[in-house]
């Protein structure tokens, strides 16, 4: 990998090296766990944000300056990568408020993806959503839910060469096709997959997370509580005390705690409204990590409850 | 799509209930204070059907083509599109409204002659979407300023034109009312899947409606 300036801040700032963000100058938490992207070796904190509904917020000056602080509260704590996509609304709008106010952090790892049935709308809608982020360029794109998926991948693939973006990925969430996307990813050098994974949804360690292991690509994970399903669910059930063990001190810490574990997944991107959610969130990214047998007895309490 | 049959309504929500009852609110602001004028052409709608006015019918097409062009540029398209891209295939919907009901007014209006129990049921739709509507924000323990107002929010402008077209007859009186029920429907199952317990007010209404079409159509039958 070429290091350009642009990599090593990314680097710098993902090893939690000290150095000036602007808006982003007090208040530093510890830096966030981090993981390696296979295809270059870069690091990147392994919780991220993810916007599915949350920032869809149209023009409401008020939400979207709600959205503003969770992104500057986000790389306040050493977070780096948020991921959107063209489906979700005005969510890439918000998000470039949010950058834009926060003064574009150089240590933003941009997750975008191309959403359309038509091959020849891919770079347009590309460019659009770079246009709404306000980024030179984005570091990933990805097939959102396979759709159109040769041709977007041949675009992709393009533009990597011609370096306008860094890495490949494609997505999918819910468990659905997973066949095919096995096939994908066994047929093209992917840098990244996304997919949904979490304590009670892990269809995904059967063959996916295994082959992303073997084929060296990094692993995204939406949907780590159900779209807040799961936290809804457990919050009124008592944490168990061997919770302090993984130094988890919330649900979503437990369960960001369990997906974060497996040794296959690069990045959790959970969504949320609240600045207090998206800090827990991130340090959520720190050890102790549970163990297997841990995983086990983590999945095992919240199946029974 | 594929595997559509894997997708669930929560699928396709793309905002949170908060989002959604904000932009009622910034709608309102927005357009206040036309909100009195909004009603008091609501109110004229109410006496032009049940006066039995000359050239009701025509005066009544007009006004609502008026508001479904109004509610489907400025609220679908111009606002509910940023949070929902379906919405940009069905605000032109409201924009076809538009034109049947202009198309209905050129030819000289919907005939409002019946006088049967479903013209009654239209009354009551008229009284609900018109009056009814802005009160509901405190029963669902939501601000004044997120009220959805006839002639300005959709809902309320479907379910009142759906009561001032019920006492319609002749063979085009139908296809007025399709756009509407094919909305509430549309909103009530958006509202559902929000888990918002205000759902049942659209469906019932479009139930209603289809119900009171029904048995109409029996009773020219059995007559």
């Amino acid at each position: 990998m070429i290091l350009t300036r642009r990599t090593f801040v990314k680097a710098a700032a993902a090893s939690g090296a000290a150095f000036a963000l602007p808006g982003v100058a007090s208040g530093q938490a510890r830096a966030p766990l981090t993981r390696t992207i296979p295809s270059s070796g870069e690091a990147i904190p392994a919780v991220g944000l993810g916007t599915w509904i949350t920032f869809n917020v149209g023009d409401d000056p008020v939400l979207r300056d709600e959205c503003a602080d969770v992104i500057t509260a986000f790389f306040e704590a050493g977070g780096s990568v948020i991921d959107s996509s063209p489906m979700y609304g005005s969510s890439q709008p918000a998000i470039g408020y949010g950058l834009e106010r926060l003064g574009r952090p150089d240590t933003l790892f941009s997750a975008e993806k191309v959403w359309t049935s038509a091959a020849a709308d891919g770079p347009s809608q590309i460019e659009q959503s770079r246009r709404f982020w306000g980024v030179e360029q984005f570091d990933l794109v990805q097939v959102h839910n396979l759709v159109g998926w040769k041709a977007h991948l041949e675009t992709l693939f393009a533009m990597k060469a011609a370096e306008r973006i860094r890495y490949v990925g494609i997505t999918t969430s819910e468990g659905r096709r997973h066949d095919l996307f096995e096939r994908i990813m066994r047929d093209f050098p992917l840098d990244f997959v996304q997919l949904s994974y979490n304590i009670v949804d892990r269809e995904a360690e059967e063959r996916l997370l295994p082959l992303a292991a073997e084929r060296g690509i990094a692993v995204i994970v939406n949907r780590p509580f159900r779209q807040g399903e799961l936290t809804q669910r457990l919050e009124g059930e008592p944490l168990p005390a061997w919770a302090a063990e993984i130094g988890a001190s919330s649900w979503a810490q437990f369960i960001l705690k369990f997906i974060l574990a497996h040794p296959s997944v690069t990045v959790a991107i959970p969504a949320t409204t609240r600045v207090d959610h998206v800090r827990e969130n991130v340090a959520a990214a720190a050890d102790p990590l549970p163990d297997a047998a841990m995983r086990e007895r983590m999945a095992a309490h919240v199946r029974d409850l | 799509m594929s595997e559509w049959w894997t997708y669930r309504p929560e699928d396709f929500l793309l905002f949170s209930p908060r989002v959604y009852w904000r932009m009622f609110e910034l709608h309102n602001a927005a357009f206040w204070p036309l909100h009195f004028a909004t009603l008091a052409a609501g109110l004229v709608i109410i006496l032009l059907v049940l006066r039995r006015l000359p050239r009701r019918g025509l005066w009544v097409a007009l006004i609502l083509a008026a508001l479904w062009a109004f509610v489907g540029w400025t609220f679908l398209w111009s606002r509910y599109a940023a949070i929902n891209w379906a919405i940009i295939y069905v605000a032109p919907a409201f924009g076809l409204q538009a034109l049947l009901l202009a198309i209905a007014a050129a030819r000289g209006g919907p005939v409002l002659d019946r006088k049967d129990a479903g013209a009654w049921v239209g009354v009551l739709l008229m009284a609900i979407g018109i009056a009814a509507y802005p009160l509901l924000p405190p029963l669902f323990e939501r601000p004044w300023r997120s009220a959805e107002v006839f002639g300005i929010a959709p809902d309320p402008t479907a379910i009142a034109t759906l009561g001032a077209l019920l006492p319609a007859s002749g063979r085009f009186a139908p296809l007025l009312l399709v756009i509407p029920l094919l909305w509430l429907l549309l909103s009530g199952l958006t509202l559902q899947t929000m888990g918002d317990p205000q759902a049942w007010l659209p469906l019932l209404t479009a139930g209603t409606v289809v119900a009171a079409l029904a048995l109409r159509r029996l009773t020219s039958a059995a007559g």
